[in-house]
């Protein structure tokens, strides 16, 4: 029944993808493959590759393989054996054609979530090696259209959704216009030198989702926090060219965050509800600069709620009643192990928390994660599809609610949700937090 | 083979200057691939060092050490039994073997600690079932089968063959004088291909494991098990 599957299967078309690989030759080929095998990689490579001993023992912590029949060349060290294993064995010298599907397979049958990392018994980071035959693919000019175009954003504009510097100030502006009904004396601060906090955002929030900046201001309001927001670039803390491989963008965009912080004199970054580009600053990006750790203190939303809930400054008028459910991402759990403070918020604003099961550092991945969902359209049903295994999880809950505080997956898990007809709605923790917290005029 | 004479020859050699070479070339070799990979590391990715974190290092390889702890583990309970069983046997066998203390006695007069014949024998036979088992796998599951290269049942071969010929001559099955030798050709085979092959994982495997250690708990704050 899978070969069926498999054999109906339309070839997905990314012009991107495409039209990129039609333009390479072998030996350009071969050149960049050298290029970045020499001068980037090293020892890690070298032991990843020549340890594995194909055991097969990865394939149970991937979401893709097991909801797509258990088919194993979606298995971890099946896509490791499409895409580096026979760029190794043929040293670099592969085709046009070759590059466009190891694209396809690094880009978007990869979530780079690491949870195989905690399933090999030599802890081989496969995650690590598809974000190197992302790097070639890159350095070949073979990234799908659609997440190619955030890079291009995040180089002319400094973040990912093309908003201009205008826009994002009276967007704020607005939310703080908007917000000044419910609490009349409420600020978004902009360019506060000296305060204590600078609250940081990805793109897509003034784009698509200024409620949540709303939301937060309330919050920031509400628990008395000296804060403010970056008017100039680096204000946006998200971060495609990450997950495209083109490091140097990311470089380029993570620094711009830290001078506003620098420049602005802020204590810490605290940032909202988005798994990739805490990544970013606190694991990635910062090392591309030199920086072992962030120069400045990075805060994720689930670890602020934390402290103000903890310390009082935020009290609950009334907890939220139907049953809520929570999807550990893997950028804040898996990558800052902000699992049990995520259960304490929710356990504080909710009445009825259900545990997921695998939950914390062994949840499914959401299949958007990774800069698959960026990826666009022409992947869409693939993605879906290929997260069947998250449907059931979620489904078998039984809850109303599904709290994602990630970006990624919580647009992934509203493509699962309506995929598979699961009874159940999204939410951002701050959404329930709005809702259920005591404010100033109540 | 035919005479006496011939025998001894093989044999002399075989359990002499060869027994030499293939320690020279597993310690030399060990202690090469492990230069040569530090000298990668200096000289590209030297940052390693600075994640590097013993408590999270030995938090990773104990876990990992550690039977049924790693949720994994939970997850393939005869493979774990049986790649435990495995690798314990292979270890100590070949060092404990009563045969092999005879050798080293002869040779340097050293006293040597020896298993029970029976229980040599037992553990024998579990490397053989190990072996027998890994194939299977191979062949059979379609996860293991597809990332399986030539190299793996080669590499099969060469772990199983001085146990499969160790164990027909403890039990004098066919030509004792032939297996003999080949059992002593066997083992060198398999001691000089360690540092070499993917066998390498018994150099590697406590490495990346504290690598991996590090990076979870000191940045990641997270279970890698």
């Amino acid at each position: 029944m899978a070969e069926v599957i498999e054999k109906t299967e339309q070839r997905i078309v990314d012009e991107g993808l495409d039209k990129g690989a039609d333009k390479l030759t072998g030996d350009q080929i071969a050149r960049v493959i050298k290029a970045v095998l020499e001068n980037e990689t090293g020892a890690r490579l070298k032991v990843y590759v020549d340890t594995c001993v194909h055991c097969g023992l990865c394939s149970d912590a991937c979401h893709i393989y097991l909801s797509q029949n258990r088919n194993p060349k979606f298995s971890p060290a099946g896509k490791v054996k499409r895409t580096m294993g026979e760029i190794l064995k043929k040293k670099g010298r592969v085709s046009p054609e070759f590059i466009r599907d190891a694209a396809e397979v690094a880009y978007t049958e990869c979530n780079l979530c690491k949870r195989c990392v905690q399933y090999c018994p030599f802890g081989i980071d496969v995650a690590y090696i598809l974000l190197i035959v992302r790097r070639i693919c890159h350095k070949l000019g073979v990234t799908p259209l659609y997440i190619q175009d955030t890079a291009h954003s995040h180089s002319v504009t400094m973040n990912q959704m093309w908003i201009k510097e205008d826009e994002w100030i009276d967007t704020l502006q607005w939310q703080e216009e908007d917000a000044r009904e419910e609490m009349p004396n409420l600020r978004i601060p902009l360019e506060k030198e000296g305060a204590d906090v600078m609250y940081s955002v990805i793109a897509p929030e003034p784009k698509f989702q200024p409620n949540l900046i709303y939301y937060t201001a309330i919050l920031m309001n509400t628990a008395g926090i000296n804060w403010t927001m970056p008017a100039t670039p680096g204000w946006d803390n998200s971060d495609m060219a990450m997950f495209t491989g083109d490091n140097e963008i990311m470089g380029r965009i993570k620094r711009a965050q830290f001078d506003a912080a620098a420049r602005l004199k802020v204590k810490k970054i605290v940032m909202g509800e988005c798994g990739h580009a805490f990544r970013s600053v606190y694991d990635v990006g910062n090392r591309w600069l030199g920086w072992k750790m962030p120069p400045i203190p990075i805060v994720h939303a689930i670890e602020f709620y934390y402290d103000l809930l903890k310390a009082g400054k935020i009290k609950i008028r009334e907890k939220y009643k139907k049953s809520v459910t929570l999807h550990d991402p893997c950028n804040v759990v898996r990558g800052a192990g902000l699992h049990e403070k995520a259960r304490y918020v929710i356990n504080e604003i909710c009445e009825n928390f259900i545990e997921m099961h695998p939950n914390r550092e062994h949840n499914y991945c959401c299949n958007a994660g990774g800069g698959v969902i960026n990826c666009g359209p022409p992947f869409k049903n693939k993605r879906v599809k290929s997260n069947s295994v998250k449907a059931k999880q979620i489904r078998d809950t039984g809850a109303e609610i599904l709290i994602t505080p990630c970006h990624n997956c919580h647009s992934g898990m509203e493509d699962i949700i309506s995929y598979y007809n699961v009874n159940m709605h999204t939410k951002f923790i701050i959404d329930i937090l709005y809702e259920v917290m005591e404010k100033p005029g109540d | 083979m035919n005479s006496p004479d011939s025998f001894g020859a093989i044999y002399n050699f075989v359990s002499g200057p060869l027994v030499w070479v293939a320690f020279i070339v597993f310690v030399g070799g060990s202690i090469y691939r492990f230069y040569d990979l530090i000298k990668l590391v200096n000289r590209k990715e030297k940052f390693i060092y600075s994640y590097m974190s013993w408590k999270y290092s030995l938090r990773s390889i104990i876990a990992w050490v550690t039977p049924f702890f790693p949720v994994n583990m939970r997850k393939h309970p005869v493979l774990t039994v049986v790649t435990y069983v495995f690798h314990l046997c292979l270890l100590i066998t070949p060092v404990f073997v009563l045969g092999h203390g005879v050798l080293i006695k002869n040779a340097w007069n050293v006293r040597w600690w020896a298993l029970p014949e029976s229980i040599a024998d037992f553990m024998t036979l579990m490397v053989i079932i190990g072996c027998i088992f890994f194939l299977v796998r191979r062949l059979v599951f379609r996860e293991v089968k597809y990332v399986t290269t030539m190299s793996d049942y080669f590499l099969l071969a060469i772990v199983a063959a001085p146990f499969v010929t160790g164990f027909l001559c403890y039990h004098q099955v066919g030509n004792y004088d032939l297996l003999l030798i080949l059992h002593i050709l066997a083992g060198e085979i398999m001691l000089m291909a360690i540092p070499f092959t993917r066998l390498s994982h018994m150099l590697f495997a406590a490495l990346t494991r504290a690598y991996i250690g590090s990076e979870f708990g000191k940045v990641r704050h997270a279970r890698d098990w």
